[in-house]
């Protein structure tokens, strides 16, 4: 059971590690899932988004882990503490809002409901944009020093919204 | 190592990480230890009490000793990286050898002192105490360091010293944290006390922790320890004494003045933004159990302190 002792492989605060790693990989999945269509049209590659749905399901399997991390470990289901956290400490706010945003999205991410929702469902994943700018503000208001993970998240976030204007854009030029 | 010995630490108190799991006979050592010293004719000036007494005195029955491997790999020193395991890391790259200490200001002798002349002949005692992070979490910590009182009146301070203001080494060859370009903080780090919280006897210039020297992570070759204050006041490697009369500009204030004052005493009463300060985490802590503590004011140390902050609002001056 080392795994489960005090100062185990994972470090002298084990509980703290676990949220971090899940929350790292969680943003990086999720931005990895935002660049996929980007991707595409700037390389024509258009097979590639076959593997949209499944790192998008990725992202969000991360960041419930994460999430159920900091219940099971952190606050270890101490529910005051919890309220304390949600209601005194707006990174956590930003972070559940984020989390919750991303429910729909893979309730929805099936084939049959892509096609029962037809338009509505672009719609409707519109609600990633959201959540990746509300988790990207819960990990930016969690940095203190050595800003160089939330900067380099944010100019990848930037181009990404960035690009989907220009091509929006430009298919209104052309249209 | 330029850094003397206390003569009286015996090699079987070096310690192995199962002390830890002795602690009460550490402790009976440490008291015994404690009586030589005092019968060799060290005395800590008028005060009935010895810093030495206070420390014990203000140990809780769940103070166990942290385990030094614990200790010596998980801390912050953001000269050498954000993570907390960077320090043990990287910091063996920084060269505490030749230390000089650069002393200016309001004293009487100032210029620049090597680190063994500053500390010749003065008595390195062990003290054992709570460190407490202001991310929340704590550790137990045997220190072996010098009362800072003796440390700074042999350089004569004068009546405009009312703050005396410690920097820690710039050397960004050295120090990867602070070649990095993304750092928030303006290198070198500074920070500083009001001179009566400097002559405390808890407060001490630490050389060593569990009987060995100080390791360069920890802040080789020495470095602040007040007890009863939020673990970034307590600056490391330092290489610059400053006696002033004016408040320091500390770091972390400058960097976020809405989050950390100039004082950072441990106040269970005022939170932090991030951390609430009504508890925190002994580590090692483990997956299933997070050894969460109600944290006490002052560290547990208000009977030793609290009277040097008598009739001031302490929810202003955080
Ligand atoms: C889409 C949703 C979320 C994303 C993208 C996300 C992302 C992240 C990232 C990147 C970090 C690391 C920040 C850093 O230190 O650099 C982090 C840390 C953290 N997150 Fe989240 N998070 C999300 C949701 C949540 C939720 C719902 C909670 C809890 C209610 C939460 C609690 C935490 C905590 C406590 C930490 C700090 C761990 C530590 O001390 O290092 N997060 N998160």
């Amino acid at each position: 059971m080392e795994l489960f002792d005090p100062g185990s492989v994972l470090g002298a605060d084990p509980g703290e590690a676990v949220v971090h790693f899940l929350g790292t990989w969680g943003i990086r999945m999720l931005l990895l899932s935002l660049m996929v269509s980007s991707v595409r049209r700037l390389t024509g590659k258009a097979h590639i988004i076959r593997y949209r749905r499944m790192i998008g399901l990725f992202a969000f399997a991360y960041l419930c882990s994460h999430f159920l991390a900091y219940l099971g470990f952190l606050v270890q289901f101490d529910w005051s503490l919890f309220l304390e956290d949600f209601t005194e400490r707006p990174y956590i706010t930003a972070g559940l809002a984020a989390l919750l945003m991303l429910i729909p999205l893979a309730l929805t991410s099936t084939t049959g409901w892509q096609r029962r929702l037809r338009r509505n469902w672009q719609k409707l994943h519109r609600l990633v944009y959201g959540a990746a700018l509300l988790g990207l503000l819960h990990a930016i208001w969690q940095t203190r020093e050595g800003f160089g993970e939330v900067v380099l998240y944010s100019v990848v976030l930037a181009f990404l919204l960035g690009e989907r204007i220009w091509y929006t854009l430009s298919l209104r030029r052309t249209g | 190592m330029l850094i003397r010995k206390p003569d009286d630490i015996r090699s079987s108190e070096i310690t192995p990480e199962s002390v830890y799991r002795s602690r009460r006979e550490f402790v009976k050592d440490l008291a015994i230890g404690g009586g030589l010293l005092a019968t060799a004719g060290f005395s800590h000036s008028a005060l009935a009490v010895s810093g030495q007494q206070m420390a014990q005195a203000a140990l809780q029955p769940g103070d166990d000793l942290t385990p030094e491997r614990i200790a010596t790999s998980y801390n912050n020193f953001y000269e050498f990286g954000m993570d907390k395991a960077d320090p043990a890391q990287h910091a063996h790259t920084m060269s505490t050898q030749p230390w000089e200490v650069m002393v200016s200001g309001e004293a009487a002798k100032t210029g620049k002192f090597d680190l063994s002349d500053i500390i010749k002949g003065l008595s390195v005692e062990e003290r054992i105490y709570r460190f407490r992070c202001v991310e929340a979490w704590s550790m137990v910590i045997p220190w072996s360091g010098i009362e800072m009182k003796s440390v700074l009146e042999q350089f004569e301070p004068n009546g405009n010293a009312q703050y005396v203001e410690f920097t820690t080494l710039e050397r960004p060859s050295e120090m990867r944290g602070q070649r990095s370009l993304f750092s928030g903080i303006d290198w070198p780090y500074i920070e500083g006390l009001r001179m009566d919280e400097a002559y405390h006897p808890l407060t001490l210039m630490a050389t060593g922790l569990y009987g060995k020297d100080l390791p360069n992570q920890n802040g080789a070759p020495w470095r602040l320890m007040v007890p009863w204050k939020y673990g970034f006041k307590s600056v490391k490697s330092i290489v610059k004494i400053h006696f002033t009369a004016r408040q320091p500009k500390n770091t972390w204030n400058v960097l976020a003045p809405n989050e950390y004052g100039f004082y950072g005493n441990v106040n269970p009463a005022v939170a932090h933004p991030r951390w609430s300060q009504a508890s925190e985490r002994r580590l090692p802590s483990s997956l299933l159990n997070q050894n969460r503590i109600p944290t006490l004011p002052f560290n547990g140390y208000a009977d030793q302190v609290a009277s040097l902050y008598a009739g001031m609002d302490l929810r202003r001056n955080f």
